[in-house]
C-alpha cells in the first residue's frame, strides 16, 4: 500500500449513512477520520450530524423517571426478609411477588 | 465473588435507571414496580455469582431483561421485527430542514424545543419491543453495542440493525407528534 492511512474521500451519502455509528463511537479510527474530514468541508452534513446529536441528547435527557419512594422501601424490606431467611428462600420469593 | 452484605449499597444507585427501563418495557407503572422488585430479589440471590469488578449495571440489566421476557411481556403475539415499517434515514431532519423548515431558522438545539418529555417517552414506547429495548439500552443508558448484545443475548449485528431501524422509527414517531401539534409541516 502506498500511504499508511486511507485518504479516500467519502461522499455525503456515505457519511450520512454512518451517522449513528459515528455518534455511537463504534467505528475504526480510520473511518472516523474520513467522516470528520468530510464534515470539516460539508456544512449540510455537519448540520445533519448536529441535528442527530440533538435527538440523541433529547432521548437521553427526557426519558428518565424516578423510583417511587414506596418501591425503594418495599425492595429494601424484601431483601432484608430474604437475608434473614437465608437459604430457605423459595417460600419468601412467592410471598414477595404479591 | 461479590458479597451479599454490600448488595444494597452496591446496587441502589441503579434503581432509577432500572425503573425507567422497566416503565418503557412494560408501559405500566404497576408492572414496572413489580419487575424492578423481582429483578432486585433475583439479583440479591444471585449476587454471589456476580464477579466483583465487572460491569454491575450491565449484569442488573441482563436480569431485568430476562425477567421481563419471561414473565411480563404481553401474552398475545407481540409485534416483532417484521412489523416495523422501514423508515428512511434522517427522517425528521429532512422534514425540518427545508427552505422553510425549522432548522433553517434556528440552531439545531432549538429546533426540537417543542418536544415534551411525554412525547419522547411515547415515541420510544411506540416501537416494537425488541427495538424499544435496544434503543433504550443504547440511547438512554449509554451501553455499547457489545454490552447490549450480552444483555439481550443477540449477535452484535442484530443490535446494530435494530438500532438503525429503531432510531429511524423513533424519529418518525417524533415527527408525527410534531405534525399533530403543528410544529412540523405535514408533507
Amino acid at each position: 500500500m502506498k500511504g499508511e492511512k486511507d485518504d479516500r474521500r467519502i461522499n455525503c451519502r456515505e457519511a450520512l449513512h454512518r451517522v449513528y455509528d459515528f455518534l455511537d463511537g463504534e467505528m475504526t479510527p480510520e473511518r472516523r477520520d474520513q467522516i470528520a474530514r468530510h464534515l470539516d468541508k460539508c456544512a449540510p452534513c455537519l448540520k445533519a450530524f448536529g441535528f442527530e446529536t440533538e435527538i440523541r441528547r433529547l432521548v437521553a435527557d427526557r426519558c428518565r423517571d424516578k423510583v417511587p419512594e414506596e418501591l425503594r422501601t418495599r425492595i429494601a424490606a424484601v431483601i432484608d426478609h430474604e437475608h434473614k431467611n437465608g437459604d430457605s428462600a423459595h417460600g419468601v420469593a412467592k410471598g414477595a411477588e404479591h | 465473588m461479590a458479597d451479599q452484605a454490600t448488595f444494597a449499597e452496591d446496587t441502589t444507585g441503579f434503581m432509577d435507571s432500572l425503573y425507567t427501563a422497566a416503565l418503557r418495557m412494560t408501559r405500566s407503572p404497576s408492572d414496572a414496580q413489580d419487575l424492578v422488585q423481582e429483578t432486585y430479589l433475583k439479583a440479591y440471590r444471585g449476587y454471589g455469582g456476580f464477579e466483583a469488578g465487572t460491569n454491575l449495571k450491565a449484569w442488573l440489566y441482563r436480569i431485568l431483561t430476562n425477567t421481563f421476557i419471561n414473565s411480563y411481556r404481553s401474552r398475545k403475539r407481540h409485534p416483532e421485527e417484521t412489523e416495523l415499517d422501514d423508515v428512511e434515514e434522517l427522517y425528521l431532519f429532512r422534514r425540518m430542514s427545508g427552505r422553510d423548515g425549522a432548522i433553517g431558522r434556528s440552531a439545531e438545539d432549538e429546533a426540537l424545543d417543542w418536544i415534551t418529555d411525554d412525547e419522547v417517552k411515547g415515541a420510544l414506547e411506540s416501537l416494537p419491543e425488541s427495538f424499544r429495548m435496544t434503543v433504550l439500552l443504547a440511547d438512554v443508558e449509554g451501553f455499547s453495542y457489545k454490552e447490549i448484545a450480552e444483555i439481550m443475548d443477540v449477535p452484535i449485528g442484530t443490535v446494530m440493525s435494530r438500532l438503525h431501524r429503531g432510531r429511524r422509527a423513533l424519529e418518525k414517531a417524533l415527527h408525527d407528534f410534531g405534525v399533530a401539534r403543528g410544529f412540523v409541516a405535514a408533507q
